[in-house]
């Protein structure tokens, strides 16, 4: 009686674990009875199965602001990228540092990845400029005509105000000017960033202050009062999408120190979704050959193994959702490899029981002599796989990293389920009835 | 059949020395393209001819190959960002319909790196397995010799990894199939679990001589009826893996096939080497080493 009671808590919580894998199943049920729905919560799946990029991005640590430490550059690299990457509105973009001078950006269904780098890695830089003194200009003009200093700017020379304190930027309109409203892009600056304005604008009254993006001129207007609060507007020849591209740029900010793209992987929707199929198909014809394989084989006890398989499929992919698992195509292939890795234990359990019933034991016996001897060479078996599963891990490259997750979560769970699961199930068989008709254990 | 096994170990060790693997882009460097041309695919050459007639990319090392009924490999040194959207560009002028399917470029330190870190893995994993199965095999040093035990394992399992190693060699060079990062990871799966078989036989073999059902005197008949009692669960194990790996090798599609041959190669061999490499070597080794 007590084997009853055990398997039925293993059949109700692997059915409890089931509806959590399959929702649906239940939802069908509840909706019928009126009680609530079953939590929903969706596999995740990598960017080879949905499609999407990887990139990979070596950041340039040489030339360090004084005071910043490599941590700093990378948090702040990592932060903004991140603003940047929010621009697109990709569910659950993900953007880390990897080492000490990487950065990883993955992006899931991105139509236009090409689009995506380009706003990822360009670099806004906003400086604000005043007229070079009359004598100055002139003498550099000259020293150019003779081939000379052609570095320097002769028009214009950098003030102190630039992007770093700004606090917004946005489209406005301006419709001051007669007939169309020109887009515009109006500055806020901090209160440090207004102060230095406020006495930019003193010193310049009636002089034109340039604005720079990226080194180059977009906006020259004259002073023609002073402004105290930190508000400037750039007005250049915008149409309205440039106009809100500027102003995102702005707001994503600059980057504390250059990176560089040097390594992408994208795949397309389509043959991610195609993957996917394939896998699952895979996975199916797995389960498939292995359960028949087992019953043909094993009879009885090979229909106990299918349970128990069954049990452990359930398992294996409700802990995919729970913690969650990023399933990629290694990893599937992990999980179907598995499949045929979980029953493994039971072939040795029964091997040995085969034996000890021909050894002339009773049933009883023979299941419990089966496990106790087949232990340690389940053991052993789990372990080695586990410690491939780990070196595999810390590998660290992705694509590896999921085979060798799943892998590991199935040589887990597969050890629970080959002693305990197959175990009960086995002995809730093993009485008077079945002791009678011994060939059913082969 | 143990003669069998060293004139395969030799082959492969010869193809690997002659041909190398025939690494892909992760371990060497440079860009792969694949696009579907939905409207009638254009032919190896005139592709070629687009690229040569762009300023930008003309001089490139481009490799093209057809692949399904649609689809076409670019294979190339490594692009920038700027160079794969001119590429993109050209193709797409010339022929309108065109999907991009995937593109992968990897930098060279970063192909360097994975290399390295590949040998690092598989050197941790034996080395790994060498320990467990030094404690493993320590209770049984009282009835066999632990440096033969040892010994014989680690043969048996560079025979299990060379061999397939050896035959990546041959398709690389003739299939031109190549390696990705996904086939350490094979690698290191076959060491993991072809070792458990091993270890199961030489645990029958001390177990039998304990049980009195034979001495080390004549160990070759102890390590014989060992065997044959193993041999229908090794061969169980085995075939179920085999069987859920061939579900990967026939479904899974284009990117894991190559990884799933290696599976299926490694771990029959692991089974085939349990029972023909360790088990011969260990009677002939604990031979030598005991006087």
């Amino acid at each position: 009686m007590h084997y009853w009671k055990r398997a039925l808590i293993i059949f109700l919580a692997a059915l409890v674990l089931a509806f959590f894998v399959y929702p649906p199943a239940w939802n069908k049920l509840a909706d019928k009875a009126s009680v609530p729905h079953f939590p929903s919560v969706p596999f995740r799946l990598g960017l080879d199965l949905l499609g999407g990029t990887h990139l990979l991005y070596q950041a340039d640590l040489r030339n360090l602001a004084a005071g910043q430490t490599p941590e700093d550059a990378m948090n702040g690299v990592r932060d903004v990228i991140e603003r940047r990457v929010n621009v697109f509105g990709v569910a659950e973009p993900l953007v880390q540092v990897e080492g000490s001078d990487r950065l990883v950006v993955e992006l899931a269904g991105v139509n236009d990845v090409g689009q995506a780098i380009r706003m990822i890695g360009e670099t806004p830089l906003l400086q604000f400029k005043t007229e070079r003194p009359v004598a100055e200009r002139e003498a550099i003009l000259a020293a150019q005509k003779e081939g000379q200093r052609l570095e320097e700017d002769p028009y214009y020379i950098d003030s102190r105000l630039t992007g770093k304190y700004l606090t917004r930027a946005q489209v406005a309109f301006d419709n001051s000017g007669v007939g169309l409203n020109t887009p515009q892009v109006s500055l806020e600056f901090n209160s440090e960033g207004a102060e230095i304005f406020k006495e930019l604008t003193q010193q310049n009254l009636g002089k034109t202050i340039a604005i720079y993006l990226d080194g180059a001129p977009i906006s020259v207007p004259t002073v023609q009062v002073v402004i105290p609060d930190g508000k400037a507007v750039i007005s250049g020849n915008f149409t309205t999408n440039e106009a809100k591209a500027l102003a995102t740029r702005l707001n994503a900010g600059a980057l504390p120190v250059p990176i560089s793209l040097i390594s992408q992987q994208t795949i397309g929707a389509s043959l991610g979704a195609d993957s996917l199929t394939k896998s699952l198909q895979a996975g199916l014809f797995g389960l498939l050959l292995v359960a028949a394989f087992m019953i043909l084989y094993y009879r009885l006890p090979g229909i106990v193994s299918v349970l128990a398989l069954l049990v452990y499929v359930v398992i294996v992919l409700a802990v995919y959702k729970a913690i969650p698992v990023t399933l990629t195509l290694a990893g599937i292939a992990g999980f179907i490899l598995s499949l045929g890795m979980a029953v493994d234990a039971n072939v040795l359990i029964f091997a040995r029981m085969r034996e000890e019933l021909k050894a002339g034991k009773s049933l009883a016996g023979a299941v419990n002599e089966g496990f106790s001897r087949a232990w340690l060479s389940i053991r052993d078996s789990h372990v080695t796989t586990l410690l491939s599963a780990l070196v595999l891990y810390l590998f660290t490259t992705s694509i590896v990293k999921g085979f060798a997750l799943t892998l590991g979560i199935g040589a887990i769970i597969s050890l629970f389920t080959a002693t305990v699961v197959t175990r009960t199930l086995l002995l809730l068989m093993v009485g008077p009835r079945t002791e009678l008709r011994r060939w059913l254990f082969g | 059949m143990f003669f069998f096994s060293l004139a395969l170990f030799v082959a492969a060790v010869v193809a690997f020395a002659s041909f190398g693997l025939n690494v892909g882009v992760d371990f060497k460097g440079g860009s792969v393209l694949e696009l579907e041309f939905s409207g009638g695919r254009p032919t190896v050459d005139e592709i070629t001819n687009v690229l040569r007639s762009d300023p930008t990319l003309k001089d490139r090392e481009v490799n093209i190959n057809p692949a399904g009924e649609r689809n076409m490999i670019v294979r190339t040194v490594e692009l920038t960002e700027a160079e794969h959207q001119i590429l993109l560009a050209d193709l797409k002028q010339s022929y309108g319909a065109m999907e991009e399917v995937r593109f992968n470029s990897v930098g060279p330190a970063v192909g360097k790196e994975l290399q390295r870190k590949s040998i690092v893995a598989i050197v941790i994993v034996l080395v790994a397995i060498l320990l467990y199965i030094l404690i493993v095999f320590r209770k049984l040093s009282r009835t066999l010799s632990l440096w033969a035990m040892n010994a014989a394992t680690i043969v048996a399992l560079l025979h299990d990894i060379i061999i397939p190693i050896g035959i990546f060699a041959l398709l690389g060079h003739y299939a031109n199939v190549q390696i990705s990062a996904i086939f350490v990871a094979a690698i290191l799966t076959i060491l993991g679990y072809t070792v458990s078989d091993k270890v199961v036989i030489f645990d029958r073999v001390r177990e039998n001589i304990l049980r009195g059902k034979g001495s080390t005197a004549n160990l070759g008949a102890v390590v014989h009826a060992s065997v044959m009692q193993t041999l229908v669960r090794s061969i169980n194990n085995t075939l179920t893996v085999l069987l859920s790996s061939l579900a990967i090798f026939l479904f899974g599609g284009e990117s894991i096939r190559y990884f799933a041959l290696a599976l299926i190669l490694g771990i029959a061999l692991g089974a085939y080497s349990s029972i023909f490499v360790a088990s011969p070597l260990l009677v002939w080794w604990n031979k030598k080493s005991k006087p």
